[in-house]
C-alpha cells in the first residue's frame, strides 16, 4: 500500500520541489500540498490544497484524504516573506500548533517529519565546537527566527509524548544552500560586496539543496523517529568562504554590521536578521553522527562541495540575480 | 645640417661600440639592450648622470657574481675601449640592465631562502594562492593547519628559541600516538605559555597540541579567529571529551585566568585546578594525563599591580599592571627574557579505571590532586635547579 503524504508549506521553493520528488516516489501513493497561497511553479502530479494551517480546515483534510504521513516544512525564517514578524510569528507558531493538533485528533496518521533548522542551538562564544542532538542552545533565543524553531519544537516533543505510536522526525538541517535557494545567508551571499564582522572567522556547515529534498523524503519513506542534525560533512570558515566565492569583503565592527543589516532590511535588499550577526559573529557546528548511524542518511555534497555549486550559479551572473520562487507564503 | 652630415654622426657613435649596428649587444635578446639605446644619440646625457645608482649595480653584482649571466658578454664582446667606458656606466641612466635584476632577485631569493630557494619560492607563491582562493580545510573545531604550521609556528619559533632560550625535558613522556591530556601550570599575564608549549611539543614531536581555552578567548575579536585557526577550542566538557576521543593531544591549563592573573609575589603557587572536568574527561576517554611545569613564564610580565574597576568594566578579568606596563606603553609590552624550563612529567594513566567511575568525585578530586602535586614538586625542583631568571 503506497502512502498519503501531506506537505505543508509548498508555495516555496523549497517546499514545492519536494512535494514534486515525494510524489515521483514509487512507496508514495499520493502527496497533497498545502499553503495559504498556490504555488508559482509546475508542482506535477502534487494535489494541491488551498488551506491554512492556522485554522482548523486543516483537520478536515487531513481526514478526508486519509493522511498517513505528514510533512511540516512551512516554519518560515524570515519576516519578510510573511509581511511582518506578527504574521510570522503566527504562521510559525500557531500554524505548527493546528497542524499538531489535527494530526492528533487524526486516526491515520503515522509518521510527522518535522524541517527544523540549528539555529535552535543559537551561536554564542560558549558554545561547543559541535552540537550534538542532546545538547540545547546555551542562551534561550529571545526573538526571530530561533525562538518560533525552539517553541515549534517544543510542541512537536509534546506531541510525540502524547502520541506514541505516531513516529515523529525531526530534521534540524543547517544552512541550506544550493543555486536555488533563497534564504537569509544565500541572500548574503549574494550581496555585492560581503560585510564581515571584523576580528571573527565564524564556522559554517551547509546542507545542499539537494540533500534536504533528500533526507526529508528519506524521513518521510522510512520513518524513523528521532531528532537529527543533517549537514554536509567538514567545515568551512566564512573568510574561506568569501574567498572561494571570489566576492570582496569588509570587515566591520559588530555593532556597523548590525546597523549596515537593519539598514538592509528596511530597504527590503537583504533579510538580514539579527540572530544572523551572532551566527556570523560566533559561527555553528553540529555533529551528524546519529545522522549516518540510526537515521542511515548520507549527504551527497559535503559543506565545500556544496558551497562550490552554489558559487558556480553565481559567478557568471555577477550581481544580485532575481531569485526565484522567493517564498512568499 | 645636412642629411649625410646628420648620418654620418650617427655612424660615428655607433660604429665604436662594436655591434656594427646589429640589435642584440650579448644580451641573447634580438633588441638591443636600453643601454645600448641611450648610449647611441646622446653620449653627453649619459655622461651627466652616472652617480645616480652605481652603487646598487655593484651591490647586486658583487652579491652574485657567478650566476650573472649578463656579465660574461659585456666583457668580452668590448672591442672598442673609448666607448665601454661609457657603456660600463651608463645601465644606471634609465635603470639596470634586466640581467642584473634578475641575478639580483635570485641572489635575494637565494639569501631569503637558502639553496633550495627555487623549490621553496614556489612553495611559498602557492601558499599564497591557496590562502587567496580559499583553497585549503579547517577541520571541525576551525584548526587551519596549514596556517598554523607556516605562519603561527614560524613567527613564534624565534621567540622560544633565541627570546626564552626553551629548554625542553621528559619529551619522551608525550605519547607518540593517541589521545592524551597535558595538564600545565598557568602563568606570566599573557598566555604565552600556552603558545610556547604549542610550539615546542610540535616541533619536537610532530603532534599539534589543541589548547582547551576558556570563553572569553572565544568573545574577544581577534583573538577568537585567531585561537580557533591554531587549533584551540572551548574548555568544555564536550569539546574536551570528542577531542580526547579523536585521538588528540589536548592541552589544558586548568589554573585559568587565577594562574596568568596571580600577583608576581605568588608566583610559582599552583591556584586551585578548576573543578577538576579535565580528569573527568580523561577518565572517561580513558586517556592518559601528562602533567607539565613551566618555569620562567611568571617572570616575563610581573603582575604587581590590577585595575579591578576597569577590568569589571571591560569585562576582563584583570587589567594588568607590570613594571613597565603600562608606562612606557607599546615598550612595555615587550616580555623580559627570562630563561624557560619545560618539563614533561611521567603520564598518570588512567585507563585503569572505569569510565563510568568518572561520576565518582571523590576519585575525581584524587586524581586532580595527585596532578596538581606532581606538578608543583616539579616546579620546586625546576627552581632549585635553575641558576637565575635569566641565565
Amino acid at each position: 500500500m503506497g502512502r498519503v503524504v501531506l506537505v505543508t508549506g509548498i508555495s516555496r521553493d523549497i517546499g514545492r520541489r519536494f512535494a514534486r520528488a515525494a510524489a515521483g516516489d514509487p512507496s508514495i501513493d499520493r502527496v497533497i500540498g498545502v499553503d495559504v497561497v498556490p504555488p508559482r511553479g509546475d508542482i506535477g502530479d502534487v494535489s494541491f490544497v488551498r488551506a491554512d494551517i492556522r485554522n482548523p480546515v486543516i483537520a478536515k483534510v487531513i481526514a478526508k484524504e486519509d493522511v498517513d504521513t505528514v510533512v511540516h516544512m512551512s516554519v518560515i525564517a524570515t519576516p519578510g516573506s510573511a509581511g511582518g514578524r506578527g504574521t510570522m510569528k503566527e504562521l510559525n507558531v500557531i500554524g505548527s500548533m493546528q497542524l499538531l493538533a489535527a494530526c492528533q485528533k487524526s486516526t491515520t496518521v503515522e509518521r510527522l517529519v518535522v524541517k527544523s533548522t540549528t539555529t535552535v542551538y543559537g551561536s554564542s562564544p560558549r558554545d561547543p565546537a559541535m552540537f550534538t542532538e542532546d545538547m540545547g542552545p546555551k542562551r534561550l533565543p529571545s526573538s526571530g527566527y530561533g525562538k518560533d524553531v525552539f517553541e515549534v519544537e517544543g510542541y512537536v516533543r509534546g506531541f510525540a509524548r502524547r502520541r506514541p505510536d505516531v513516529d515523529v522526525t525531526m530534521i534540524r538541517a543547517a544552512n541550506v544552500i544550493g543555486p536555488h535557494v533563497s534564504s537569509p545567508l544565500t541572500n548574503y551571499f549574494r550581496l555585492p560586496v560581503v560585510p564581515r564582522v571584523l576580528g571573527f572567522d565564524p564556522r559554517l556547515q551547509f546542507l545542499h539543496e539537494d540533500d534536504l529534498l533528500r533526507v526529508l523524503r528519506h524521513a518521510a519513506v522510512t520513518g524513523i523517529p528521532g531528532t537529527f542534525n543533517v549537514a554536509g560533512d567538514g567545515v568551512m570558515v566564512l573568510s574561506q568562504a568569501v574567498r572561494r566565492l571570489g566576492r570582496p569583503s569588509v570587515a566591520l565592527p559588530s555593532f556597523a554590521v548590525g546597523r549596515l543589516g537593519a539598514t538592509m532590511r528596511q530597504a527590503r535588499i537583504s533579510d538580514f536578521s539579527p540572530e544572523q550577526l551572532g551566527f556570523l559573529t560566533y559561527g555553528r557546528g553540529v555533529d551528524t553522527t546519529r545522522m549516518r548511524t540510526q537515521l542511515g542518511f548520507e549527504p551527497r555534497f559535503t559543506t565545500a562541495e556544496a558551497f562550490a555549486d552554489f558559487c558556480r550559479e553565481l559567478s557568471p551572473a555577477g550581481g544580485s540575480r532575481p531569485m526565484e520562487g522567493a517564498g512568499r507564503a | 645640417m645636412p642629411d649625410e652630415a646628420r648620418h654620418g654622426a650617427r655612424d660615428a657613435v655607433v660604429i665604436p661600440i662594436g655591434t656594427g649596428g646589429r640589435p642584440g649587444r650579448g644580451s641573447g635578446s634580438a633588441r638591443p639592450s636600453s643601454a645600448a639605446r641611450n648610449l647611441a644619440p646622446a653620449a653627453p646625457k649619459s655622461a651627466r648622470k652616472p652617480p645616480g645608482k652605481p652603487p646598487k649595480a655593484a651591490a647586486s653584482s658583487r652579491r652574485t657574481p657567478s650566476t650573472d649571466p649578463a656579465a660574461p658578454p659585456r666583457t668580452s664582446t668590448g672591442s672598442a675601449t673609448e666607448a665601454q667606458e661609457p657603456a660600463a656606466g651608463a645601465p644606471p641612466t634609465t635603470g639596470i640592465p634586466v640581467g642584473e635584476w634578475l641575478s639580483a632577485l635570485q641572489g635575494a631569493a637565494h639569501e631569503v631562502f637558502g639553496d633550495d630557494w627555487e623549490r621553496r619560492l614556489a612553495e611559498l607563491m602557492a601558499f599564497v594562492r591557496r590562502r587567496l582562493e580559499g583553497d585549503y580545510e579547517v577541520d571541525d573545531y576551525g584548526f587551519d593547519r596549514e596556517l598554523t604550521e607556516r605562519f603561527f609556528m614560524a613567527a613564534l619559533r624565534p621567540i622560544a628559541e633565541k627570546w626564552f632560550r626553551l629548554e625542553v625535558r621528559g619529551l619522551e613522556n608525550i605519547p607518540a600516538e593517541g589521545g592524551a591530556l597535558v595538564v600545565s601550570n598557568h602563568s606570566g599575564t599573557v598566555p604565552l605559555d600556552g603558545l610556547m608549549t604549542m610550539l615546542t611539543v610540535h616541533d619536537h614531536t610532530g603532534r599539534f597540541l589543541r589548547p582547551l581555552g576558556a570563553d572569553l578567548v572565544f568573545r574577544l575579536p581577534v583573538v577568537s579567529s585567531l585561537a580557533r585557526k591554531g587549533g584551540a577550542t572551548l574548555a568544555c566538557t564536550e569539546d574536551a571529551e570528542r577531542m580526547l576521543s579523536g585521538g588528540d593531544l589536548v592541552g589544558v591549563w586548568p589554573e585559568g585566568f587565577k594562574g596568568i592573573g596571580k600577583p608576581f609575589s605568588e608566583r610559582y603557587k599552583l591556584q586551585r585546578f578548576g573543578r577538576g572536568g579535565f580528569v573527568s574527561a580523561a577518565l572517561r576517554t580513558g586517556v592518559p594525563i601528562v602533567p607539565l611545569s613551566v618555569v620562567g613564564a611568571e617572570e616575563i610580565y610581573p603582575l604587581v599591580g590590577n585595575v579591578p574597576s576597569l577590568a569589571r568594566l571591560l569585562g576582563v578579568p584583570y587589567i594588568p599592571i607590570t613594571p613597565f606596563f603600562p608606562w612606557l606603553g607599546p615598550l612595555g609590552l615587550v616580555p623580559l627574557p627570562s630563561k624557560w624550563i619545560l618539563e614533561f612529567g611521567e603520564p598518570i594513566r588512567t585507563d585503569s579505571y572505569d569510565p563510568a567511575e568518572a561520576e565518582d568525585p571523590m576519585l575525581v578530586f584524587n586524581v586532580t590532586d595527585q596532578v596538581r602535586e606532581t606538578i608543583q614538586h616539579t616546579l620546586f625542583d625546576l627552581l632549585r635547579e635553575r641558576d637565575g631568571v635569566f641565565s
